[in-house]
């Protein structure tokens, strides 16, 4: 039978705080978690409310979180400050499958840059790497990473003026073989980076985001088709996804009601 | 070990208890591919409802406490989960909750019409203000609620209770006396509480919340052996079966069917098919059916 070990939370003091930009700030703790790119934690606020992250900075000795003021509790946590204490449960989910020989690609989007930075330092410095955001204020670590980075913006505020899927598809129609691409961001986009890498038969793996209460695959809040995000993911490869229904269609609001994406993310992002 | 449970037939008799990934037709389906009998759906109530907010479920690794509060979108907002499920090859428990028996009886009419395979009414949850737990406790109470729900529906109605009733039995009997066709127990014990003392505060956020998987187990086997001597009709057993050996205990106790919830979280989601292999290797091993240790733990019941 799996041993699982006691998960319930631990107790820790924020270390240092840093500012990212006006959006976002990254909290820091002094404690080894062992972890993979992809996975992510469960952060409670106590009193407040307790909410899936991804770890956006990780060493022997420490990890970090990175928060994007958007709702109640990111705004709450965000304020947060050295000293401070809070709760983690995890790392849970799959990660990223990382295959190290492999060519490739990493598209992000937004704070779906979070999730994918672990991952960037473990890849190659040949890695092909595409970043955009709606504006250069939501560009996250602009200064961080060892690797050539293609920056663009909706608005045209900083880098190419487009979608990273623009990029995307410049690069492999310009010859640029990939045995696989990574992505996170915004769901929509990374349907498109799936659908761009079905058409030229690119391996793909998705960050998906659902609704979490467990965290763990029992609860099934998190459910996209057949898949329970938080235990089966969050982290989708090409063949899952082909089969996923739900992808860039349908999510679970807190009450279990099936909505359009679009509904969901805006209750999510109140 | 296919069978037939109130006249349904069924693969095998594992339960997928309620309030686990029973939230739509596509996981409810992954769940009987994973080798689950019975499925039963997430409970549905009155009225639209989130539930509370996180900590909700927290593993303590002898077993889960949970407060998901019943979140439900509400009976009448289920029509794409209903026109999915009407595709489905597998049977299902419709779970039903309410606040007061009219309540009930007005979910329970309109689930009927969907025609589930059969209905299950939670009078039994802690997890919520006045949602169940106050029926579920009392004898005349549960009979009233089991009463009004039976004359409206026309599938088979299982009871799920409560161990915190003061006699399990009684509240069974009555249930019987009432119509009821099967039960179900038990739900969550409890409720318990965690306080986190750097915190200083209760964890869940609901403050309380209902204790299962495998340390509750022992409270199970009591209350389905008590139920088996106070009833007649099938009892589905669950409460921290994690093996195949807790399985077999379960049914010697009395259980007809056997319900799988947290173990999801100890042994995956394919714990269903891993169970129900392990209950076989064991009859094997002992030259005996299912129908053959049925409350084998009673006095005159030994074979």
């Amino acid at each position: 039978m799996n041993t699982i070990t006691d998960q319930n939370h631990i107790m820790l003091r924020v270390g240092k705080k840093q500012i990212e930009s006006q959006n976002f700030a990254t909290l820091f703790f002094n404690h080894a978690l062992p972890f993979k790119p992809g996975q992510f934690i469960m952060v409670w606020i106590p009193g407040m409310d307790e909410k899936p992250y991804t770890i956006s900075y990780h060493s022997k000795e420490n990890f970090a979180i990175t928060i994007e003021a958007k709702g109640l509790f990111s705004t709450k946590a965000i304020s947060l400050e050295t000293g401070d204490l809070i709760g983690i449960r995890g790392p849970f989910g799959n990660g990223f499958n990382i295959k190290p020989d492999d060519k490739v690609a990493v598209v992000a989007g937004g704070c779906g840059m979070a999730p994918l930075a672990t991952l960037m330092e473990q890849l190659s410095k040949s890695t092909t790497f595409i970043h955009g955001a709606r504006s250069k204020e939501y560009i996250l670590y602009p200064e961080r990473f060892d690797i050539e980075r293609l920056f663009c913006t909706d608005d045209g505020s900083f880098g190419y003026k487009g979608f990273v899927t623009d990029l995307l598809e410049k690069e492999i129609t310009s010859g640029k073989h990939f045995d696989s691409v990574y992505t996170c961001g915004p769901e929509i986009m990374m349907y498109t980076v799936f659908c761009i890498c079905e058409k030229y038969d690119i391996p793909c793996q998705v960050s998906l985001e659902r609704y979490m209460r467990c965290g763990f695959g029992v609860c099934g809040a998190c459910v996209c088709g057949k898949q329970v995000v938080c235990k089966d993911g969050p982290v989708f490869e090409s063949s899952t996804l082909r089969a996923m229904k739900d992808f860039n269609a349908k999510a679970l609001l807190k009450s279990g009601k099936d909505v359009d994406l679009s509904q969901y993310f805006s209750w999510r992002c109140k | 070990m296919t069978l037939k449970f109130l006249g349904i037939k069924l693969k095998n008799p594992m339960v997928l208890a309620s309030g686990v990934l029973g939230n739509s037709k596509d996981i409810l389906e992954r769940v009987h591919e994973n080798g689950c009998g019975l499925v039963t759906m997430k409970s549905i109530g009155p009225e639209p409802r989130d539930g509370h907010n996180n900590p909700t479920v927290i593993d303590l690794g002898c077993g889960l406490i949970n407060a998901v509060g019943l979140p439900s979108p509400g009976y009448l907002n289920m029509e794409n989960e209903w026109k999915d499920l009407e595709k489905r090859d597998f049977p299902i428990i419709a779970s039903i909750y309410g606040g007061s028996v009219r309540e009930y009886q007005m979910v329970a009419e309109f689930v009927s019409l969907k025609k589930p395979d059969f209905i299950e009414i939670n009078i039994s949850c802690p997890n919520s203000e006045k949602h169940g737990m106050i029926f579920g406790v009392n004898p005349q109470s549960s009979h009233d609620v089991v009463a009004a729900v039976k004359k409206v529906i026309n599938v088979p109605l299982i009871v799920k209770l409560t161990p915190q009733a003061l006699n399990i039995g009684d509240i069974a009997k009555a249930c019987e006396d009432a119509g009821a066709d099967a039960i179900c127990a038990i739900n969550t014990l409890g409720p318990g509480m965690v306080i986190d003392i750097e915190a200083k505060m209760p964890v869940l956020s609901f403050k309380k919340g209902g204790l299962s998987g495998p340390m509750i187990k022992p409270v199970a086997i009591r209350c389905v052996f008590d139920i088996y001597k106070a009833v007649d009709i099938p009892i589905i057993g669950l409460g921290g079966i994690t093996t195949g050996e807790d399985a077999i205990e379960m049914i010697m106790a009395g259980a007809s069917l056997v319900g799988i919830g947290s173990a999801v979280r100890y042994r995956g989601i394919d714990v269903f098919q891993t169970v129900s292999d392990e209950m076989e290797a064991w009859f094997l091993d002992h030259h005996c059916s299912l129908d053959d240790i049925k409350g084998a733990a009673h006095e005159g019941n030994r074979s």
